[in-house]
C-alpha cells in the first residue's frame, strides 16, 4: 500500500551542499543545468506528457467528451465497451468513458491540493524547526513522532468515518493533516545539513537576519529533496484517495472519482472486468507519471551525479 | 613474528637476492568516461627495494594513487583499464597473473593503507574482527587465534589498552588511533611491500609525526619496502630514501632524497622547492609555480609542464620528453635535464 | 546501549499515550453529537442514548473520557459493538487471520524483495537492474485494490491458478494470492531500497579496503557490504508494517478473509464507531511496538547510533 512514509533515502537527492559548478564559460545554476538534462530525459518527457494530459482532462473535460457523465439510464446498465459507449456503461447505465474523463478532475485536484498545503506546512515548520533548533525543534519533532505513529490510511478511516460528511474538502483536510509529517522530517533534515555550511556562517557574519538567511540561502538549497518528494506525493495522494473511496470512507456518490467508480462496482467486477479496467488504468498511469517525474527530477537535481 | 611465506617458492629466486622487490615499468592506465578518456598513468616507472622507502610526490590529480591501485589490482574496471606496462613483484609480472593468485598476494605480500581511516574501515565490525579476518582468511587460523594476534598487533602499533579495545568499533577511536588500526591490519601478515596512500593527510601535525615514526619503526623491524604517496614535501623529507615526483600522470623525476632537495633535475621539482616556505627566507613574496595543474582530460601537447615552465623551448611544446637516466640513480623527464645537472 | 533503549522506551510511552489520545480526541471531540461518532446516523430511542452516554462517560470532560478509555484499553476492554459484543472479542477472533496474512506477505516481500534488490545492485545498469527498476515503479503505481482485483481476475478467474477467495476458514492455499497482492507494493519498495543501498555501499571506501585485504568478491559483497546494506531496509520494515496493516484492510475485503481488516471495513459500513476506534487503536499500538523493536534492532546492527 503506498503509504506516505516512503523511505526517503530511496527517492530523494541530497540537498545542495556544494555550490554547483557551472558549465564552461556560462554562469549557471543547478536549475538551469537540471532543466537541460531533463529536457533530454525520456522519463521526464513521458511523465510530463501524461501529467499534462491529465491536468487538461481535469480542467477541460469537455475537450475529451461531449457526453454528460450523469446522464444515466438504467436500461443501459453494465454494458461492455461498444462503439456507442467506448468504455461501456456502469451499474446505473452512465457512460463509463465520460465518467472516467470527469473522474480526472477529482483525483488530480485532490492530489494537487493536498500536496500543496501539506508541503506548505511541512516546509514552513520543517525549516523553522531545523534552523532554529532548541525548544521549538524538540516540540515539533515530538509532535511529528506522534503523527508518525498513525498510518495514513488508518487515520483516514477513523476520522472520515467519524466526520460523517465526506465531501471534497473534508477528505482533503484529513489527508493534509496526516500527510505533512514525512515531508516535515525531510525538510528538517535537509535544513540541518545545509545549516552547517560555511556560507551560512558567512551570511550571518555579514549581518543577515534569520528570515533572510532562511529564505535566501537555506530554502533554495534545502528544498530540492522536498520538491522531488512532493511530486511523488501527488501520485501517492491520488492513490490514497482512491483507496479511501474504495473503502467507503472517502468521497461518496454523486461525486465522480476513479476509486469510487471501482468501489461502487466491486461486486460486479469479476463478471464485467471493464468496470475495473478503465478507471484502474487511468489511476495507475497517473500515479505512475508522478512517480516517474519524481525519479527524473531526482536524477537531474542530484549534484553528485554530475 | 615468524615469517610464513608459502609464496616464496613461486617467485624468481634470483630476484629475491637482488633486493628489487617491486618494479613498475612503463605502466599505462586509462579511465574511459562519458566526458572523454583520461590517461591517469603515462609510462610510469619506479621501483622499491627491500627496506627502502620510496615517496611518490605530486599534486592532487597527478595520478599518484592510480599506479598504487594498479599494483594492488583494485582499480575499478570499468571505467579504469590498464593498457600497458608491467608490474614485477619479485620478478613476476602481477598484471599477467591469474586473479586467484593475485588475491593471495593482496594483503599478504603487498598491502595498502588509505587516507581516511574512518571511511576505510567497516563501521559495523569491531577492529578486532577486521584485523583477525586477515589471519582467518589468509592463514586459515581460528577466530580466537586471530583475535589473539590482533591484540598483539594492536600493541605493536602502540594502541593503548589493546586487550579491551579489540572489541571496539572504528568510530570509537580517534583519528590517529584509527590509522594505527589500519596499519596493524595492513602489516598483520608481514608483507614485503606496504603502500601508504596519504596516510597522514587527514591527521593533526603532531599525530602525523607519530604515525610516520611508527611506519619508520615498523620498516626497520621487518625490512619491508615502503611506498609513501603524498603531496606533502615536508613529510617526505623525514622518512624517504628515494623520491619520485609526478606531474600530469607522468613521472617528472626520480632521485635520492637529499640530491633531489639540493639539486633538482626537472623544472617542476625546482619550482616546488622554490615555492616551499622556508624559515631562512624572511620577508619577500612567496613564489608559487605560475599557472595551475592541468585537467587530465586536456593535457597540454608535448611536455605536459611546458605552459608553466620558465625554461620552455620549442621542442617542449611538441615532444613529450621520455623518462631517462641522467646520471646513475637519477632519472628525469625533461629535454634539458643535463643543463640542470651541470649547473 | 542501555541508555539508548531506555530513551527509546520512554519515547514509546509518550507516543502510546499521545497517539491513542489523538485518535480518541479527534473522534469524540468533534463538535456536534458525540453519539454520532459511536453510532452514525442510526435512529435510536432516548433510553439507549442515555445508556450509551453512561457507558462511555460522554458527559464527562474529554480528558476523563480518555482516561476511562485508556485504562479500559490496557485491561483489554474496548467497549462493545451494538449487539453487545465486546470489541475485544471481535479483535481476538479476527487477529490470527490477519496475522497469518501479514506474516506470509512479509516473508514474500523480504525474500523476493531483498534478493531482487541485491542482484540489481550488484549488476547495476545491466538488464536485471533495469528490469527491477521498471517493474518496481510499475507495481508501486497501481493502487493495491486495483492490483487485488486484477490478480483475482487474471490469476483466479481467467487462469484459475489460485482460488478467488480465501475460503472459510481460509486455507493456506487460499492465503497465497492475497499475501502476494499485499506484499506486492512493499516488495517493490524493499527491492528498490536494497538496490540503492547495495549500490551505495559498493562505492564505499571500506569496500576498497576489503578488496585490498585480498578478500574474495563473494566475501566482500556477502559479508562486508551486506550488513551495511541491510540497515536502511530494517528501518523500512517498521514503516512497512503500517502499509501492511492498511493494505490488509483492502486485501481482506477483496479476498474475503475474516481478519481485522475486514472487521474494520464492515464496522465503517455499519457505522460502529466503537469497533472502528477500538481496532484502529490496537493497530496503532502494535505499530508503535514494532517501531520500538525495529529501532532497537537497528542499534544492534549499526553500532554508530547507539550513542545518539
Amino acid at each position: 500500500m503506498t503509504d506516505l512514509s516512503i523511505p526517503t533515502e530511496v527517492v530523494t537527492p541530497e540537498p545542495l551542499t556544494v555550490p554547483p559548478p557551472g558549465k564552461q564559460g556560462k554562469p549557471s545554476s543547478l536549475w538551469s543545468d537540471a532543466w537541460h538534462e531533463l529536457r533530454r530525459k525520456p522519463s521526464f518527457i513521458i511523465s510530463a506528457a501524461i501529467i499534462l494530459l491529465m491536468v487538461v482532462m481535469a480542467i477541460f473535460p469537455q475537450l475529451f467528451t461531449s457526453v454528460n457523465p450523469r446522464e444515466c439510464s438504467l436500461i443501459n446498465s453494465i454494458q461492455p465497451p461498444s462503439s456507442e459507449h467506448w468504455f461501456g456503461t456502469d451499474l446505473q447505465g452512465c457512460d463509463y468513458y465520460a465518467r472516467t474523463i470527469y473522474g480526472a478532475r477529482t483525483s488530480v485536484s485532490i492530489g494537487v491540493v493536498v500536496t500543496f498545503f501539506a508541503t506548505l506546512v511541512a516546509v514552513t515548520l520543517g525549516s523553522l524547526s531545523g534552523y532554529k533548533g532548541g525548544y521549538l525543534d524538540t516540540v515539533i519533532s515530538r509532535i511529528t513522532d506522534i503523527w508518525f505513529a498513525i498510518p495514513l490510511i488508518l487515520a483516514g478511516i477513523v476520522f472520515l468515518n467519524a466526520l460523517g460528511s465526506k465531501g471534497f474538502w473534508n477528505v482533503c483536510a484529513v489527508l493534509i493533516v496526516f500527510g505533512w509529517p514525512t515531508m516535515l522530517r525531510l525538510m528538517r533534515s535537509s535544513v540541518l545539513s545545509v545549516r552547517e555550511l560555511d556560507y551560512i556562517d558567512a551570511a550571518r557574519a555579514l549581518g543577515a537576519s534569520d528570515w533572510r538567511i532562511i529564505t535566501r540561502h537555506v530554502l533554495p538549497n534545502g528544498i530540492t529533496p522536498v520538491i522531488v518528494y512532493a511530486t511523488i506525493t501527488v501520485g501517492v495522494i491520488i492513490a490514497v484517495e482512491a483507496t479511501l473511496s474504495f473503502l467507503n470512507v472517502g468521497l461518496q456518490l454523486p461525486a465522480i472519482s476513479w476509486g469510487l467508480m471501482i468501489s461502487v462496482a466491486q461486486n460486479r467486477i469479476l463478471a464485467s472486468p471493464h468496470l475495473l479496467f478503465f478507471p484502474g488504468i487511468f489511476l495507475s498511469v497517473t500515479v505512475f507519471a508522478f512517480i516517474l517525474m519524481g525519479d527524473a527530477l531526482r536524477d537531474a537535481l542530484d549534484p553528485k551525479l554530475r | 613474528m615468524t615469517k610464513v611465506t608459502p609464496l616464496d617458492t613461486a617467485f624468481d629466486p634470483h630476484a629475491a637476492d637482488t633486493g628489487v622487490l617491486l618494479e613498475v615499468r612503463d605502466l599505462e592506465v586509462e579511465f574511459r568516461m562519458r566526458a572523454g578518456t583520461v590517461k591517469a598513468a603515462n609510462k610510469v616507472s619506479y621501483q622499491v627495494d627491500k627496506g627502502e622507502t620510496l615517496a611518490i610526490v605530486g599534486e592532487s590529480g597527478s595520478g599518484k594513487t592510480v599506479s598504487a591501485q594498479a599494483i594492488m589490482g583494485i582499480i575499478d574496471s570499468p571505467p579504469g583499464f590498464i593498457t600497458g606496462g608491467e608490474i614485477l613483484f619479485r620478478g613476476k609480472d602481477l598484471l599477467k597473473m591469474e586473479e586467484k593468485e593475485r588475491r593471495q598476494i593482496r594483503g599478504d605480500r603487498v598491502s595498502m593503507i588509505f587516507q581516511d581511516a574512518l571511511t576505510a574501515l567497516n563501521p559495523v565490525f569491531t577492529v578486532g574482527w577486521q584485523i583477525s579476518e586477515m589471519f582467518q582468511k589468509h592463514r586459515g587460523m581460528s577466530k580466537s587465534e586471530g583475535y589473539k594476534r590482533a591484540v598483539e598487533l594492536m600493541n605493536l602499533v602502540k594502541i593503548p589498552s589493546a586487550a579491551e579495545r579489540v572489541n571496539a568499533y572504528p568510530h570509537e577511536f580517534s583519528g590517529g588511533m584509527r590509522q594505527r588500526v589500519m596499519i596493524a591490519m595492513a602489516i598483520a601478515l608481514d608483507p614485503d611491500v606496504l603502500i601508504a596512500d596519504e596516510p597522514t593527510t587527514a591527521l593533526d601535525v603532531t599525530v602525523q609525526a607519530q604515525i610516520m615514526d611508527l611506519l619508520a619503526d615498523l620498516q626497520q623491524q621487518t625490512g619491508m619496502g615502503l611506498i609513501l604517496i603524498t603531496h606533502d614535501l615536508g613529510v617526505v623529507a623525514e622518512v624517504a630514501d628515494k623520491v619520485s615526483v609526478m606531474y600530469a600522470a607522468e613521472i617528472a623525476e626520480t632521485a635520492d632524497i637529499r640530491e633531489l632537495y639540493q639539486h633538482p633535475y626537472h623544472p617542476y621539482t625546482e619550482g616546488l622547492m622554490r615555492s616551499l616556505v622556508r624559515p631562512d627566507h624572511k620577508g619577500g613574496r612567496l613564489s608559487p609555480i605560475k599557472g595551475s595543474p592541468p585537467d587530465l582530460l586536456h593535457i597540454p601537447s608535448g611536455c605536459p609542464f611546458h605552459p608553466r615552465c620558465d625554461y620552455v623551448q620549442d621542442i617542449c611544446r611538441t615532444d613529450d620528453p621520455p623518462l631517462r637516466e641522467i646520471v646513475e640513480g637519477r632519472t628525469s623527464a625533461c629535454h634539458f635535464a643535463e643543463v640542470f645537472s651541470n649547473d | 546501549m542501555t541508555s539508548y533503549i531506555i530513551r527509546r522506551v520512554g519515547q514509546f510511552v509518550l507516543v502510546f499515550f499521545a497517539a491513542t489520545f489523538l485518535i480518541f480526541a479527534m473522534v469524540f471531540a468533534i463538535p456536534g453529537d458525540p453519539i454520532r461518532a459511536l453510532a452514525g446516523e442510526k435512529p435510536m430511542p432516548e433510553s439507549l442514548r442515555q445508556s450509551l452516554i453512561q457507558q462511555y462517560h460522554l458527559d464527562e470532560p474529554l480528558l476523563a473520557q480518555y482516561w476511562h478509555y485508556v485504562t479500559g484499553l490496557i485491561q483489554g476492554d474496548l467497549g462493545e459493538s451494538f449487539n453487545q459484543r465486546p470489541v475485544a472479542d471481535i479483535i481476538k477472533e479476527a487477529f490470527p487471520k490477519t496475522l497469518r496474512l501479514a506474516t506470509y506477505a512479509f516473508i514474500i516481500e523480504m525474500v523476493i524483495g531483498v534478493t531482487a534488490g541485491v542482484y540489481a545492485g550488484i549488476r547495476k545498469d545491466k538488464f536485471l537492474d533495469s528490469l527491477v527498476k521498471v517493474s518496481t515503479v510499475a507495481v508501486i503505481s497501481v493502487p493495491i485494490f486495483v492490483l487485488g482485483f486484477v490478480a483475482q481476475l487474471v490469476i483466479g478467474v481467467r487462469l484459475g491458478w489460485l482460488p478467488v477467495t480465501a475460503g472459510n476458514p481460509p486455507s493456506l492455499y487460499g492465503y497465497l494470492l492475497p499475501a502476494l497482492v499485499l506484499a506486492s507494493v512493499s516488495l517493490a519498495y524493499v527491492a528498490r531500497l536494497t538496490r540503492s543501498s547495495v549500490v551505495e555501499n559498493l562505492r564505499a571506501d571500506y569496500v576498497r579496503t576489503a578488496k585490498a585485504k585480498g578478500l574474495s568478491q563473494r566475501r566482500v559483497i556477502g559479508v562486508h557490504t551486506f550488513r551495511n546494506s541491510l540497515i536502511p531496509v530494517i528501518t523500512f520494515l517498521a514503516i512497512d508494517l503500517g502499509a501492511l496493516m492498511s493494505g490488509a484492510i483492502v486485501t481482506e475485503r477483496i479476498f474475503n478473509i475474516p481478519g481485522l481488516g475486514r472487521a474494520v471495513y464492515e464496522a465503517t459500513i455499519s457505522q460502529e464507531g466503537a469497533v472502528v476506534v477500538g481496532i484502529v487503536t490496537v493497530l496503532v499500538v502494535i505499530y508503535a511496538v514494532a517501531n520500538l523493536v525495529v529501532d532497537i534492532l537497528y542499534a544492534v546492527l549499526d553500532p554508530r547510533i547507539r550513542y545518539d
